[in-house]
């Protein structure tokens, strides 16, 4: 048996992280809550995740980074926004899963090979290069950088879907696509500008 | 009545059955539409992890053109909706974000403003055409057809702006005006996995087959969603999620049903691509389709 000390100690905690969380949009509010667990018990993941979002939310304020940027907690939540509408001090919990999620993917605080960050960049990807997705193009890019071999168990569904009609292989896009990256380029411009 | 519309990826593509019958069914109402032109992705749940300042700029080019041309913007798919309305709700709150979103919709010459007013169809249905209107446009009536209704999560999620959040029942009316009888559907508002049935399988089947189950376990005959995604995981996945108990509903868009009962032919509402056929279900209940 390996004996492993799971509590940590105040010096390691990180408080450059809990200052960052205490100022992104969703995590505004984080010292006020109360610890209740309505999150985690209306999540319909929780069932499924290393900590609950109750956990989360004390391990993030307590600035406990690596377990937070580390956990499937982050990755499992489908933003379905249970844990908002119940939390009774109000604290936008989905948005600071977002804020955890875009940190975790800008740090490279995943597994290699990943699905959800992977199909986060693809998106974004398509996105810049077309201003529209495909959703057929979108799975199978996924699926190419992450496994491949899964591919092969949708071979019946896809037919499926081609046969409906319902899988379009022509790319979809939007006439101005100039006007997409300018667009985009201008937000990060800002943010440079807002970050001096 | 005219709106602008705004279809999203999914219904030009997986969801071409919820357009089709959505248009078909405005048609009948009398309600004008028009596709917003050129219109971009709205980013939903995913970009948003990726960059949700860049996702507030790409929801507003969208909402600053709806603006110019003049209506409301109706948005049919959950996750559309949700952002599109989220961006406004930001752009607000957030005066750093507004100006972030200021900036980047000068840089491509549109106005600022991104008033528009979104709202979805099941809004437009029962507060602007009314149940009365509806009700007067049945040829085929429902005739008691046992209906799940399924809304998912980001149509009343975390905004409710036109129906309850924890409760909602705005399908229910919409379908019962056209003689259908909404079974008990506790878990109407939770959520279907989303992209999860693709990135973590085991997890989005499970979520799935519990959703399939208290249908089957309430008696519904079929499940009327809302969003092209709950549709397609409830669909898509039915056999596979099939375990002592064996799934076979047909999974239609509220819209789809609306169609069957005003009497368009079901190849103009998208029928022919459903994986379940609804026939032997409409037979058995002697409803008549065209």
């Amino acid at each position: 048996m390996e004996l492993q000390r799971v509590v940590k100690f105040e010096a390691e905690r990180d408080p450059e992280f809990v200052r960052w969380i205490t100022q992104t949009v969703g995590g505004e509010r984080i010292r006020h809550c109360l610890q209740c667990g309505l999150c985690s018990g209306s999540c319909p993941l929780s069932l499924y995740m290393d900590y609950t979002p109750r956990r989360l939310m004390h391990l993030s304020r307590e600035g406990f980074k690596e377990e937070v940027l580390s956990s499937y907690t982050i990755w499992l939540c489908t933003c379905c926004y249970a844990c908002m509408v119940e939390c009774p001090k109000k604290i936008n919990i989905t948005h600071m899963m977002y804020a955890l999620k875009t940190r975790a993917i800008r740090e490279h605080f995943y597994p290699k090979r990943f699905a959800i960050p992977v199909l986060a960049r693809e998106f974004s990807r398509m996105i810049r290069g077309s201003g529209r997705i495909t959703e057929s193009r979108l799975v199978m890019r996924v699926f190419f950088k992450t496994a491949a071999w899964r591919l092969l168990g949708f071979s019946k569904l896809g037919l499926q879907l081609m046969r409906t009609g319902r899988m379009r292989l022509g790319r979809e896009k939007v006439e101005h696509r100039a006007d997409i990256v300018t667009l985009l380029n201008a937000v990060d411009e800002m943010k440079k500008e807002l970050a001096r | 009545m005219k709106y602008a519309y705004y279809p999203g990826c999914s219904l030009k593509g997986t969801g071409r059955a919820y357009e089709e019958s959505l248009l078909a069914v405005l048609r009948v109402l009398d309600v004008e539409v028009e596709e917003l032109r050129d219109w971009n992705c709205c980013g939903a749940t995913t970009y948003m992890s990726f960059d949700e300042l860049q996702s507030y700029a790409l929801a507003a080019r969208n909402l600053s053109m709806a603006k110019q041309a003049g209506h409301d913007l109706m948005a049919p798919c959950a996750a559309c909706y949700l952002v599109l309305n989220k961006t406004q709700y930001y752009v607000r709150d957030y005066s750093w974000i507004g100006a972030i979103v200021e900036h980047a919709l000068d840089a491509i010459d549109l106005p600022k403003d991104i008033s528009a007013k979104v709202r979805h169809p099941l809004d437009i249905l029962l507060n602007d055409v009314g149940l009365d209107s509806i009700r007067a446009k049945v040829v085929y009536p429902l005739r008691g057809l046992k209906v799940a209704p399924y809304y998912g999560c980001q149509l009343v999620r975390p905004y409710a702006l036109f129906d309850s959040q924890r409760n909602p029942t705005s399908m229910d009316r919409v379908l019962e005006a056209c003689g259908a009888q909404i079974v008990y559907y506790p878990v109407k508002t939770q959520c279907c996995g989303g992209s999860q049935k693709g990135t973590l399988p085991e997890v989005g089947l499970d979520l799935i087959r519990h959703l399939l189950a208290e249908a089957q376990r309430n008696g519904a005959e079929v499940i009327s969603t809302v969003c092209p995604l709950c549709q397609f995981n409830l669909e898509a996945f039915e056999e596979q999620a099939s375990n002592a108990h064996q799934f076979h509903f047909p999974v239609l868009y509220f819209t789809q049903l609306l169609a069957v009962a005003f009497g368009v032919p079901l190849t103009d509402a998208g029928f022919q691509r459903s994986f379940v056929s609804i026939k032997p279900i409409l037979a058995q209940r002697e409803i008549a389709y065209a």
